[in-house]
Order: structure tokens, then sequence, then C-alpha cells
């Protein structure tokens, strides 16, 4: 059984460009075997161009780790097209396409690619289909249970094609659970989306939100609606492992980035379940995998409903 | 302009074809569509009267077959598939790529229409769908502005439908996890948003609360309209406010834009509400097949007029309408 690597998956929120260079500089130095890097969410936070990404890309795959570039999500302006074309277009980096934009892009270069939660994959059928287009790697929808994704890589095994993809499960952050063309975060501030004075970066973390009796509903993180509670599944994976799953994806927030992922890593090499609650604002929540609502948090362990 | 209008069983899509309806589409009884309600839809043994009442009319009937099947479910999908091929539809609503791949290999003539449900809004994508299943048109999710349509119109491989009138999802169809975040339920993974089931309304003293499997929704004064609960028309509390967080219980038209989408070149409008009753079919489609029939006459000279705008606004989901994304200080 090869062993479980831990990625970094994009950023999801709108970082200043020192914290994000300061951000990778560490990263750099992390017990993280797979890094994505890139905007996935909106294509008017331009911390960094579109080239400084791919450079800062390159750079950082010298240290051995695999680097892949994340494109935008929901691509709806021509201008946004190009940049998703230029970073397919980068030469030598692995692309993560969040929007079938993407695959088609690829698919034309005859380049292989991963795909990121936002791809609707929730059969062997539609996973095999864009394995031939060149799929190499998927992370499935984040709410796809558990028992669905065993039969999914069971049925690839027979189909012939398991063996040339690897799975990723979004793992450990604030679920991305919605994409619209409303930026939530400058409504909030009561500001248009075209004069939204960048009020995401005032939010690391995303902007909470409470129902009208104080339970942590949502996330706001701009056009893209998340989980309010931080999913964790790290616990679960030992039962991936067993699945088939290859790499478990931490969602890069502000704080403890590094205790995160340094716990996890040395439960994976002890073979133990590490406990993350210290890091966890909240009771965290893990019912997608086990075909329950989003924001519940079953015991661990229990894998049928 | 195409009307396509919704039908959820037999009398409704009676209704849109009488009241001039282009096409109806429908979907069958199960979660191999997006409106997948207790009582509503189409029992197999039914489809062909329904092909046959449209078909004699001289309308189209176009099946939703539009959610994303998982391995256990796998050949509900494509018997729906066999089964509108053989009852003769004269379109398959379609989003998931094992489905469209199952479909044109095996019914390379059945015409595929690429449903708001698989997310595309842009020319990339639609090339995607159309070079690998040979899609002939796409319902576009109700994001994009005018202009972006627009463009979309001017550069897209296939024909474009748009969404017209009904009930707003402000999130990319397709893209939205909301309703099993709170659920367990969602359009891609059973077929429905936010199901009755989870639904509960309780009366307090601080006013009727509305919960979604126990989350609190929105909290009702006395005397205030209620809409049902669901998360993207909830009242919540952000930056230190309590509001319609992410939108307010409105619903879209966007009969003023008609003669844009026109001239922009869209093929088809699209009336939502399959889970809606007759009297609202007969009456939005009565409304939408004047306005169009205006159109072809009258052109430039086209208005809407206020009797339509009444009509419509007396069969509306909450009280006020609007042009969602299409009008940009929306976004």
């Amino acid at each position: 059984m090869p062993a479980m690597k831990i990625s970094l998956g994009p950023v999801l929120y709108y970082w200043p460009r020192d914290t994000l260079f300061d951000f990778y500089a560490q990263v750099a130095g992390w017990p993280v075997d797979c890094i994505y890097l890139g905007e996935t969410v909106c294509s008017k936070r331009r911390a960094l161009r579109t080239s400084e990404w791919i450079d800062l890309a390159r750079e950082i795959s010298k240290s051995g780790k695999q680097v892949v570039l994340s494109t935008l999500t929901l691509i709806e302006a021509e201008s946004e097209l190009s940049t998703v074309a230029r970073l397919c277009d980068n030469g030598d980096l692995l692309v993560e396409a969040n929007d079938m934009a993407a695959v088609h892009l690829l698919n034309e270069k005859h380049l292989p690619f991963t795909t990121g939660p936002a791809i609707n994959i929730y059969n062997s059928r539609s996973l095999n289909y864009l394995q031939r287009l060149g799929l190499i790697r998927w992370t499935p929808p984040v709410e796809l249970p558990r028992t669905t994704l065993a039969e999914i890589l069971k049925e690839a095994d027979e189909l012939g094609f398991g063996k040339r993809i690897e799975t990723e499960i979004f793992a450990f952050g604030h679920m991305p659970l919605a994409y619209s063309a409303r930026c939530f975060t400058a409504r909030a501030n009561n500001l248009p989306k075209d004069g939204c004075e960048f009020e995401c970066l005032k939010y690391p973390d995303g902007l909470p939100v409470y129902t009208q009796d104080n339970q942590r509903l949502l996330t706001l993180n701009g056009i893209q609606s998340q989980s309010g509670q931080v999913l964790n599944l790290i616990p679960e994976w030992k039962d991936m492992q067993d699945l088939g799953v290859r790499l478990l994806r931490i969602s890069p927030q502000s704080q403890h980035m590094q205790e995160i992922i340094e716990h996890t890593h040395a439960a994976l090499r002890q073979g133990v379940t590490p406990d993350l609650s210290a890091f966890i604002e909240g009771d965290g929540c893990n019912g997608y995998w086990f075909g329950q609502a989003g924001h519940m948090q079953l015991e661990s362990g229990r894998t049928t409903p | 302009m195409e009307l396509v209008a919704p039908a959820g069983n037999l009398p409704s899509l009676k209704a849109a074809v009488d009241n001039g309806a282009d096409a109806v589409y429908i979907g069958m009884r199960n979660d191999t569509n997006a409106r997948h309600f207790p009582g509503l839809n189409f029992e197999e043994s039914n489809l062909a009267k329904a092909v046959f009442y449209a078909h004699v009319a001289g309308a189209k009937v176009f099946l939703a077959i539009n959610t994303y099947p998982q391995p256990q479910g796998w050949t509900r999908w494509t018997h729906a598939v066999d089964v509108a091929a053989d009852a003769g539809f004269d379109a398959l609503i379609v989003a998931d790529m094992g489905v469209m791949e199952y479909a044109a290999t095996h019914y390379p003539h059945l015409r595929l229409h690429l449903s708001v449900q698989a997310s595309a809004t842009n020319r990339h994508a639609l090339e995607l769908y159309q070079r690998q299943f040979g899609i002939r048109r796409a319902v576009l999710p109700r994001v994009l502005s005018l202009e972006q349509v627009t463009r979309l119109a001017n550069n897209s491989p296939v024909d474009l439908e748009v969404f017209a009138f009904g009930s707003l999802c402000i999130m990319v169809e397709g893209r939205c996890q909301l309703s099993s975040y709170a659920t367990g339920k969602s359009p891609n993974l059973s077929g429905a948003c936010s199901p009755a089931e989870f639904v509960a309304w309780q009366s307090t003293a601080s006013g009727l609360e509305s919960r979604l499997n126990g989350l609190l929704m929105d909290r009702f004064p006395a005397g205030t309209v209620t809409g049902y609960p669901v998360i993207c028309k909830g009242r919540f509390r952000a930056a230190e406010s309590v509001y319609h967080v992410l939108e307010e219980p409105t619903s879209l038209n966007t009969l003023e834009l008609l003669p844009l989408l026109a001239k922009a070149g869209i093929k088809a409008i699209k009336i939502e509400g399959r889970q809606r009753g007759t009297a609202y079919v007969a009456q939005v489609t009565r409304v939408w097949r004047a306005a169009l029939d205006a159109l072809h006459t009258q052109a430039d000279a086209f208005t809407v007029r206020q009797d339509w705008m009444e009509s419509l606004a007396r069969i509306s989901e909450g009280a006020q309408t609007t042009l969602g994304a299409y009008h940009r200080p929306w976004q």
C-alpha cells in the first residue's frame, strides 16, 4: 500500500501579496508532498499576476515538492479564459482544472491534468471519460460520501483504469460549497461587486455567518460560499488509505498551518490518529463522508450510516 | 426564439402546449432529474402520452435526465435514456459526462441539450461538450450578465437557452452544495434542493421560525410574508447585521430584456417551475407567448405591457421580481 501523501490546497482567500510570499517561503520547509498554487475564486484578486504565480510555482518546485497550478472555478469573461489559457500553456507544470474550460484547453494540448472538487464527478463512467481526456488525479466533490467513493474506485479497477488515476480527498478546512455571480463579501459591506474595494482582504479566513440563534452556518469568501464549520477528515486517513486514496488535501487558513501539517505528518508516519481539535474553532464537521448532512460532526471511525 | 415551458404532470404539459409553448420539458418520477419531489413528474407509462399530445399540437418535448448518477443507481439513468429514445423525445437535457457518453454512443441521432446543472458558463466549456458528445444546445446558469450572455452567444459553438422567468437560483446550478450541507440531500446527490421532509415551522415568542434540518433559516414577525426555508434565501447574521446574507426571496422576471435576448441570438427562453401547478404553467406560458408574438410583429416597437407584468407578479414566489445576474448591479 503506497504511503498517504499530504497536499496543500490553493489559498482560497484573498491574502495580500507579501502574506502570500511569506506563506510560501515557509511552506517550502513543511512536510507536504504537493502544493496547489493560484487564484481559484475571483479574477479581480490580483495579489500576484498570472506570470508571478507561475514563477513562484517554478521556484517552489525546486524544493522537490510537486507543484500544481490551480485555475479559476467560475469563468464568465474572455479575460478569465485568457488567464486559464496562460496557466495551461505554462510549459512544464501540472495544472488543476476547476472548470471544464480548463479540461478542454488541456485536452487540446494533450496534457495530463488534475481536477478539483468543483468538477462534478459522481460515478466511474464520468471519471473514466475524463481519464481518457487526460485526468491523472481527481478530488471528488466535498459532498461525495465514503460509500460512493468506495464504489467508484472499485468500478474504476473493474473497468481497468483504476491504476491510472490518483484520488485526493479535500480533508481539512472550510469546504467550498457554492459559487455565484454575486459577491457576498461586497454585499455584506453594502458595496456592489464592480466597486468591491477588495473587501475580501479584511477577512483572511472569510467572513463568518451565523444563524439568528448563533450557530455558525457559513463562511463568505467573495463569490464563494463555504461551510461555517471546519471539515476535519484527517482522523479517517487509514480508512481512506485502504480505499485507495493517495492524498489528503489541507486547505490553507491564516492560523496554525504549520502545526496542522506537522501533526498530520507525524500521525501518518506513526500510524496513529492525529488530534487537531486545538486548531479548529468550533465543533468541526465530517458529516458528508458518512453520508450525512455536511455540517454534522459524527464520531470518528463510523464508516456506515 | 423558442418558448420552453415546464411541466410536472400531464395536465401541466397540456396547459403548456395549449397556451403556446414551443417545447415542454419534463422529468421521470425518480432521481434522474433535478426536481425529484414526491407526487411530481411522469410515470414511465405516461411518457408516450405526453410526447403524443405535444407532437400532435406541433410542440416538442424534452426529457430532463440532468442529475449525476452514483454507481448504485447507474442503470436508472441509462434506462431513462433508453426510454426517452424509444418514446420519441425531441431532446434529452443532460448534465453527467457518463450519461452523455452512453446517450451519444447508443443513440447517436438523439439530440442532446446540456443541462444548466452542468455549469457551463463559457465557450471553452461548451466546446468540450460539443466536441465530445455533439451537444446541440446549452442552458446557461443564471450567473451571467446580459453583456456576458450576448458575448457568449456571439461565439458559442452551440445554440443557447437562457432562463427567462421563475424562481431564482443565485448560485451556479450544479455547483451548489448548500442544501446537502444542511440536510445531506442536494440537487447533484439526490435531485432535490432543501427537501420538504427537512422543513419545520414553529411559533415562538420572537415570531414564526423556519428551520431546515434543525438550522434556523429565518424568523418572521407576525403579519409578515414567509418564504420556503432555503439557505440562499435565509436571514442570518454577518458583519454585525441580520439580513438576507445571500439573497432576498425574489424571483426572476426578464420580460423587459426580451428584445435584447432576441438580438443577441439566444435560441430559446426557459420558464422555471416543474414543481409549480397547472395554473402557473398556463398563465406564465400565455403571457410569454403573447410577449414573443408581440416581439415578432412589433420588433423595435416592442414594449412590455402592464397587464403581463401584473399577471406574472401574481404567480411569482415572494413579493418582488428581479433581473438577477443579467443586471450587473445585482451582482
